[in-house]
């Protein structure tokens, strides 16, 4: 099959078709994800082609969402559960770290938990409270979770394709933003590693690392930078755990210099962990201290306010500036 | 009635509504009706929803699975005392609810227990010794649930009967004409997750068995902390049936779970046992539950000895003679010792299992953190060579 040109969220769309057609135990659960086609439209059609039986339109209960899909896992199922919004996820919380994370090594790997928990995550989309969070750090901190957002539709589609594959929970963050960013999908393509971060824009000066919407706003600062006479690299982290290291050191060893961008808070965030880790690994290569651009330690603003909230090009060039000042 | 006619009733109109609600309207303010079918003085007696007509056998084979599961459970609290156990829950009392459902199983049904569920364990011939790795502090459970489909213990409350919930729907999936049984407790009866279990349950139709040992208190907190209504009587709200059985009755629970799961198997959806018992000991080894209940109730709850009921019953019907609890007595005293020495030799694990079984296909923070671990356990090694 060639490559095909499609939105991010069709990508998703196709992936789940594929990841149906191919293993009768996978099954998509979550509110609204039939007829609706979920309220992204991102399982849109796939009922109606693999049934009632399939594709589950489940009672509006999170934690019954998460702790049914635990049951049929135990039964040999492969559920892809639906969280409709990232701040409608913690009423399932308690199943997801207190069981679905630790059932594999309660059971000294006797049983396998091959549930993926899909979230559509971030702001930007001028939604109400509790729509536009990112808690990916709250699930990265928790053994036995694996924690990954793609930035593109390619990653999206064979992120996904993977995760489903995996024996292990993942939770698979959405750029609710992006959904409708376009891009080639080559679904004949043989995908790199899951959790391997890429570079994604080669540069000398100083490295970006972000992860799903976020990457575009790293590009976009690296283009802008370029135009000052600044070379950036920017990498895509894809999975916040595990974390590709090795990949930002290898960066920042030719860089001296890392900021790194996401939308979740930056206290205790994905980039506090990296700031400390590539720290140590990379010492006496930095030239700077390792900054963050993320949320503020506030709840997330109305979104009258969420431009100020989020980072942007601004942001992150400001960022840039501190870091190149030392 | 025999289970086959429980089987054909519609979920409509549902046994328990028929045998307990109907009948105890009549007198709305006492405690309604439990079915029983072996009083507190060991007589039979007969429902007219839920016949049993047990053989000497099986008679005898109930009693013995209630002794064994009590001495082991007994020299478990022992284990505790003697610090070779951190912690024990004792399910003293509830032998003949645990026996009971228990053993109303196929092979092929599927169990969900919650973390006192040892009787129910010995039905399913999970070795008693394998209970006692978690307790002991060398394991979180361990055994493989699929052996004997038996799931794991479950410490958060409630959480299983979504677990059960979920597997049931499999098994409706699959086309499969066996049945799950949830236990919880009446402090779980609070907890969202069983709440969510009963909706997902009843929307879906899943063969599911909700077995809830009112044992009378959550820790400190009585029944009364929990509910205003009986407990079985929530099940109405979801739209299944629900039904009050004396817990302390072996056969009672035998023949309402047998009807209950035959009724999941064929398709009728979910259904509510409640089994009215009491927690004779404490809540665990770490409870003092003389600073929150009366002596005086734990004594009116021996009076209604599970075991004791039916070796009145074995007694006075001549089905087993002095022989028989002889040598019944004589195989708890082996299965004490053979579970106590099985404790006393159960070896720590190996300090790397620290890092073992966190995932199933490997994650690369789990593996630099045990090279990290493995290098700083090596270090003292070295430095002792060094010496």
């Amino acid at each position: 099959m060639a490559a095909q040109k499609m939105s991010l969220s069709k990508a998703i769309n196709a992936s789940l078709r594929t990841a149906l057609d191919n293993d009768p135990k996978v099954l998509i659960m979550g509110e609204d994800v039939g007829k609706l086609g979920g309220v992204f439209r991102v399982t849109d059609g796939l009922q109606k082609d693999f049934g009632e039986d399939r594709v589950i339109d489940t009672p509006l209960a999170e934690s019954g969402i998460v702790g049914t899909a635990i049951g049929l896992a135990l039964r040999g199922y492969r559920p892809v559960v639906e969280i409709q919004f990232d701040g409608f996820v913690f009423p399932a919380y308690d199943q997801i770290v207190t069981q679905l994370a630790k059932m594999h090594a309660r059971s000294l790997g006797k049983v396998k938990m091959p549930v993926v928990i899909r979230i559509p995550y971030g702001g930007g989309i001028g939604a109400v409270e509790h729509h536009s969070e990112s808690p990916e750090a709250l699930f990265a901190h928790v053994a036995g979770l694996k924690v990954i957002s793609p930035s593109n539709a390619s990653d999206a589609y064979w992120m996904l394709q993977q995760a489903i594959g995996s024996d292990d929970p993942v939770i698979y963050f959405e750029p609710k933003r992006r959904y409708h960013d376009k891009g080639e999908v080559d679904t004949s393509a043989i995908p790199g590693p899951l959790h391997a971060a890429r570079v994604v824009r080669p540069g000398t000066d100083l490295t970006l690392a972000a992860y799903g919407p976020m990457v575009k706003v790293a590009l976009d600062a690296a283009a802008a930078a370029a135009e000052e006479g600044k070379s950036l690299e920017v990498v895509d982290l894809r999975s916040m755990s595990p974390i590709d290291f090795d990949t930002v050191q290898q960066s920042v060893e030719r860089t001296g210099r890392l900021v790194v961008v996401h939308e979740a808070p930056v206290f205790l965030g994905t980039g506090s962990e990296i700031a400390a880790r590539i720290t140590e690994r990379c010492f006496y290569h930095l030239q700077a201290p390792v900054l963050r651009v993320g949320g503020y330690h506030a709840p997330y603003p109305p979104s009258r306010l969420e431009d100020e909230y989020l980072p942007d090009l601004d942001r992150v060039l400001d960022a840039v500036d501190r870091a190149l000042a030392y | 009635m025999t289970v086959e006619s429980t089987a054909a009733r519609k979920p409509r109109r549902s046994g328990a509504k028929r045998s307990t609600s109907a009948r105890s309207t009549k007198k709305q303010s006492a405690e309604p009706e439990l079915v029983q079918l072996l009083t507190p003085e060991g007589e039979r007696v007969e429902h007219p929803d839920y016949a049993i007509d047990p053989t000497p056998d099986e008679l005898r084979g109930l009693y013995r699975d209630m002794v064994l599961t009590r001495r082991f459970d007994a020299e478990a609290t022992t284990l505790q005392r003697q610090g070779e156990l951190g912690l024990w829950a004792s399910l003293l009392g509830q032998e003949a609810a645990q026996i009971g459902s228990g053993r109303a199983l196929h092979d092929d049904d599927y169990v969900f227990p919650t973390y006192r569920e040892h009787g129910v364990a010995w039905c399913r011939g999970v070795d008693p010794t394998n209970l006692l790795g978690m307790f002991r502090g060398v394991n979180h459970g361990g055994w493989d649930p699929n052996s004997n489909n038996f799931h794991l213990y479950t410490i958060v409350i409630g959480s299983q009967t979504l677990h059960a919930t979920g597997y049931a729907m499999g098994v409706a999936k699959d086309g499969a004409d066996s049945a799950v049984l949830a236990y919880f407790g009446d402090g779980a009866s609070s907890q969202g997750d069983v709440a969510e279990s009963f909706t997902y349950s009843a929307v879906y139709n899943a063969p599911v068995v909700f077995f809830c040992q009112n044992n009378q208190w959550a820790i400190s907190e009585p029944t009364e902390k929990q509910t205003r209504v009986p407990l079985y009587q929530r099940a109405q709200g979801y739209g299944f049936p629900g039904v009050r059985v004396d817990g302390n009755d072996v056969l009672a629970c035998l023949a309402v779970t047998k009807a209950a799961l035959e009724r999941a198997r064929t398709g009728q959806g979910p259904m509510l046992v409640e089994a009215f018992t009491y927690r004779m000991g404490a809540h665990t080894t770490s409870d003092d539950p003389t600073r929150y209940r009366s002596s005086e109730e734990r004594e009116l709850w021996e009076t209604k000895d599970p075991i004791l009921r039916l070796r009145t019953l074995l007694t006075n019907e001549k089905l087993a003679d002095d022989a028989f609890f002889d040598a019944l007595e004589q195989e708890s005293d082996a299965l004490a010792k053979r579970v106590r020495e099985a404790v006393r030799s159960m070896p720590d694990p190996d300090d790397m299992a620290l890092f073992e079984h966190t995932y199933a296909d490997g994650h690369a923070l789990v593996d630099e953190e045990r090279a990290q671990f493995a290098a700083y356990q090596a270090s003292f090694e070295t430095a002792e060579e060094g010496i």
